[in-house]
């Protein structure tokens, strides 16, 4: 296949940025997005031009590196799929291709397709956590939990951290991502001492790093690549609700 | 405990080799009382005065991260680096499976004793027992820590956790987190680092390549780093340095190791002074997604965990070109039930990917190019129906149809083996210290407990083990020794390392030749997987170590990369990875041609029983070859530690 990208170029966070066009040639059905812009970095290379730079690590949809808006999909719109899971042979021969960085404040971009998510780790630092002192665990089956809450927490651990739910946002909101934290924390029974307070201090954090606020449009949830579900959200809500209500108050 | 195993026919006493350098400083006593007897005989430091120490930890995945979270609670000064842009993105993220732990909740016989024979016997005796049974005996504190952290391993209706079995073990021991188990683990770890980050006990610097060790009167006190987005060679001391930088498996180019996975880290300390053990030692991961063209830029695991509810086949005549669901089931050769019937689909890795290979050497391959055989769940979808393979192994199945655009629910699976591990690593004694005081290796970038084959569900384990309980025991009693002087960044050794790092950066840009990086370590890949991958033979050995040292000489002659070094440069950074890539290749052979014997993931054709079955030599290679670094990787000097099996008897390895 011969497919045409246009790919924003920007040298660094100072400097302005623009779409540039290029052709890739050779394009097999069985590469996958990244790989294909392997392909045109090698090119780009052949021609004395400086590659692409764009994040990946893992490229098995786990690691939560990769993201690009693709034809203004984050992660290129197909259902639970990161960039680096997308296969080409979801297009077709002579496709015109738009691959752009992540847009919002909160994720300010490095170069090129590359953005800094410094902000989501920021909020995890602020209570995304259970304060379990190495050694201090009591038997792992000591307290049986429901299967139905286990695998819910699973459902929003599950969250990769790759912020496609904040550039799906017209809002730019990162309430997905923090409400699986939330969430997943607040199923378990370990979870609940520090419960009111991880949900206050996780969303003064958001406000802080300027992220948008949530106004129920579940973009995020479309774009999620492990479909963390918008009831992650009211969870979140109603522990914030119940919180304050409390004054931030740890004492139920 | 033995009787499973058939005894050696040869008694002859392996050679003993006695080398002060790599003295293991296995603690004396009883087996189960090693660990503990040493726990206590330790030194410690005061809770007030361990704020004045420093520790470098390099690496945030499982051991890196659980290390630095563990210190910074104890109440060190903690700094800690990762080449990613979070910490939570380490590789541990991508492990899928499970991780083993001695629990005996199924009460189907396990013990800590039944893991750690399982894990002496898996790694084909090649790994120290004193080591490995500290694993075993730990695994168990960890389960309850991750419990305790939140980590959502998988549950029956009970409400207690469940398991499932893994290749090499007749128990189920295996906790896991749907095909997740990795990133529930590391996230597990990086929350509780991210909590000591907010409390400013951990010093967290991202996107931060390590990319020099600074010793001082011969000890390690501190890294040269480069910033990848400014670009700035920066030195930082300590008095104590971590390297869980992960395993090498990219010098292959094609694994199943995330893309910046590299050898950098533990191949500069080498070149420092730290001794390189076994590197030879790879896995070879049975279960992979065949390669489907000359784009590929790495290769998907699919879990071993697969094989529980899958059964692997080949046609029974070669060249058959019907599709599979057309060939009867007696013109189909389940080889792994037929060879290995006590084990079957869960015979271990390294045995279960020589089988494939055998399988397809015979033409009996399947799909492009005759690389691939056939893991078919018809049968459990029959016996389980699919919404129970479906709730088992659904993301894995997912994740199969998005790569190949087939639909393994219809069809069956095709997969073939591809590199995945290293059990080679830094040589570290007892107390997880490298040949460099001060100097500590943790998780996959150690050499220490898997000897010449990893079962499946241990790295996790180890790389626990390691972060969350023996380094920060060990550290705290070098620690507690004493006679750090103090140092700081004017010290000679400091600003050598400084400009030795910046120097090289520069050369890779300097050189302005013709080829690109990656053109070169795909060429590096295919030397390593042709003379050095499933099988080896001398000749081929001696042939690689010609090649290599050709394309070493071309890289530094013929490389080109663009840009500058004064910001963002991701060809800058893949370049200084390959030229250690290089090295290594050469180090890799050089020990794969020494040992003269097949063990584990070491299949050396000269050494193999009349079944085709790997054939050890005790008696002569019954031990771990650290390798000490003299200025070129074909000059290195060889250092033999014997190892002792005095709790388990050798014996050769036997799965039928
Ligand atoms: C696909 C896959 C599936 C697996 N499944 C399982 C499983 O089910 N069970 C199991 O037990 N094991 C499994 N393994 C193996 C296991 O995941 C790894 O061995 C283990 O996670 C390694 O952990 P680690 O902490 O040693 O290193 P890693 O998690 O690889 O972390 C390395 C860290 O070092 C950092 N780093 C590296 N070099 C530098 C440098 N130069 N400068 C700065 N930082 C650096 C990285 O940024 C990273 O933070 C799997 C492996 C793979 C590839
Ligand atoms: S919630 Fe989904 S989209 Fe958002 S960061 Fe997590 S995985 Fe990515
Ligand atoms: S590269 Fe890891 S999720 Fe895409």
């Amino acid at each position: 296949m011969k497919i045409t990208v246009n790919v924003w170029r920007q040298k660094n966070a100072s400097s302005k940025g623009r779409l540039e066009k290029y052709q890739v040639d050779h394009v097999s059905p069985d590469m996958s997005f990244l790989e294909m812009l392997d392909t045109l970095n090698q090119q780009l290379m052949a021609k004395g031009e400086v590659p692409i730079a764009f994040d990946h690590d893992c490229r098995e949809g786990i690691c939560g590196s990769c993201g690009v808006v693709i034809n203004g999909l984050a992660h290129g719109g197909q259902l639970a799929t990161t960039t680096c899971q997308l296969h080409m042979r979801k297009f077709k021969d002579g496709d015109n291709i738009t691959v752009e960085p992540w847009r919002a404040n909160a994720f300010p971009v490095i170069k090129d397709l590359m953005v800094d998510r410094g902000s989501f780790d920021r909020i995890i630092q602020a209570g995304g956590f259970i304060s379990a002192h190495t050694g201090s665990a009591p038997d792992a089956n000591g307290t049986p939990i429901p299967k139905d809450n286990a695998d819910m927490a699973f459902e929003g651990a599950q969250c990769i951290g790759c912020g496609a739910c904040v550039a799906a946002c017209p809002n730019a909101s990162a309430m997905l991502f923090t409400s699986a934290k939330v969430g997943h924390l607040g199923l378990l029974p370990q979870g609940q001492p520090e419960r009111q307070q991880r949900v206050l201090k996780m969303v003064a954090q958001m406000d802080t790093e300027g992220f948008g606020g949530c106004t129920n449009i579940g973009e995020c949830t479309a774009a999620c690549p492990k479909e963390i579900g918008l009831h992650f959200i009211s969870r979140l809500n109603r522990d914030l609700l119940g919180a304050t209500l409390r004054g931030g108050s740890t004492v139920d | 405990m033995t009787t499973e195993i058939k005894p050696q026919v040869d008694v002859r006493q392996p050679v003993e080799y006695t080398d002060a350098r790599v003295n293991a400083n296995i603690p004396a006593g009883p087996i189960e009382q090693k660990w503990s007897k040493h726990k206590f005989e330790m030194k410690l430091v005061n809770p007030s005065n361990r704020r004045k120490y420093t520790v470098i930890v390099v690496g945030t995945g499982l051991a890196g991260g659980a290390a630095a979270a563990t210190m910074a609670e104890m109440g060190y000064s903690v700094k800690a680096f990762c080449y990613q842009d979070s910490a939570r993105r380490a590789h541990s993220i991508a492990a899928q499976g499970g991780i083993n732990a001695a629990k005996n909740y199924r009460n189907d016989g396990d013990s800590v004793y039944r893991l750690f024979y399982d894990t002496i016997k898996g790694g084909d005796f090649r790994a120290r027992e004193a080591n490995v049974y500290r694993l075993a005996e730990l695994s168990v504190n960890i389960i309850d820590q991750c419990v305790a952290q939140g980590v959502p391993f998988a549950r029956e209706y009970s409400g207690y956790l469940d398991n499932r079995s893994f290749g090499g073990a007749q128990v189920s021991r295996t906790f896991y987190a749907r095909g997740q188990t990795g990133q529930q683990l590391m996230l597990g770890a990086y929350q509780a680092l991210s909590r000591q980050v907010a409390a400013g006990n951990v010093d967290l610097n991202e996107r931060t390549e390590m990319l020099d060790v600074i010793v001082i009167d011969g000890r390690a006190r501190g890294i040269v780093t480069r910033d990848m987005v400014t670009g700035k060679i920066e030195s930082h001391l300590a008095d104590a340095v971590v390297l869980a930088t992960g395993g090498y498996s990219n010098v292959f180019y094609l694994s199943t190791n995330a893309k910046g996975c590299n050898v950098t880290a533990t191949w500069r300390a080498h070149k420092r002074g730290a001794f390189f053990a076994n590197p030879c030692y790879t896995q070879i991961h049975p279960t992979c997604i065949p390669v489907s063209g000359d784009h590929q830029s790495k290769l998907t695991l699919m879990s071993e965990s697969l094989r529980n509810d899958g059964r692997v086949w080949v046609p029974l005549t070669a060249g058959d070109p019907r599709s599979p669901d057309k060939i009867p089931e007696d013109e189909r050769d389940y080889y792994l039930e037929r060879r290995y019937p006590s084990y079957g689909n869960l015979a271990p890795r390294d045995i279960s990917s020589r089988a494939a290979k055998v399988v397809c050497d015979e033409g009996r391959g399947v799909g492009p190019g005759g690389l691939g055989v056939y893991l078919d769940f018809t049968a459990a979808i029959k016996r389980l129906g699919e919404s129970t393979v479906r709730e088992r192994y659904g993301n894995l199945f997912d994740m199969y149809e998005r790569i190949t655009g087939e639909n393994p629910y219809k069809g069956p699976m095709r997969i073939y083996p591809a590199v995945h591990y290293t059990m080679g690593g830094l040589w570290v004694d007892y107390n997880l210290m490298s040949t460099i005081p001060g100097l500590f290796v943790g998780g996959e970038a150690n050499f220490s407990d898997h000897g010449a084959n990893r079962l499946g569900a241990s790295a996790l384990m180890q790389g626990l083990a390691d972060g969350y309980f023996v380094l920060p025991a060990t550290i705290s009693n070098y620690l507690a020794q004493g006679g750090l002087e103090k140092v700081d960044t004017t010290h000679s050794a400091v600003q050598e390392a400084v400009q030795s790092v910046t120097a090289q950066t520069q050369k890779f840009l300097d050189i302005k030749g013709t080829r690109t990086v990656d053109s070169f370590h795909r060429e590096l890949g295919k030397i390593m997987w042709e003379y050095c991958g499933m099988s080896r033979t001398d000749e081929g050995l001696r042939y690689a170590l010609q090649r290599i040292p050709e394309l070493r000489q071309q890289f530094w002659t013929d490389l080109r990369v663009l840009g500058s070094g004064d910001d963002l440069n991701q060809e800058l950074e893949k370049a200084g990875r390959v030229a250690d890539f290089i090295e290594l290749g050469e180090l890799m052979c050089l020990d794969a041609l020494e040992r003269a014997e097949s063990c584990g993931g070491h299949f050396r054709e000269e050494s193999q029983t009349p079944d085709g079955e790997a054939l050890r030599n005790d008696d002569d290679y019954c031990y771990v070859a650290a390798w000490e670094h003299t200025g070129e990787p074909s000059k290195a000097v060889l250092h033999r530690e014997t190892l002792h099996f005095e709790n388990i008897h050798l014996a050769q390895r036997s799965y039928k």
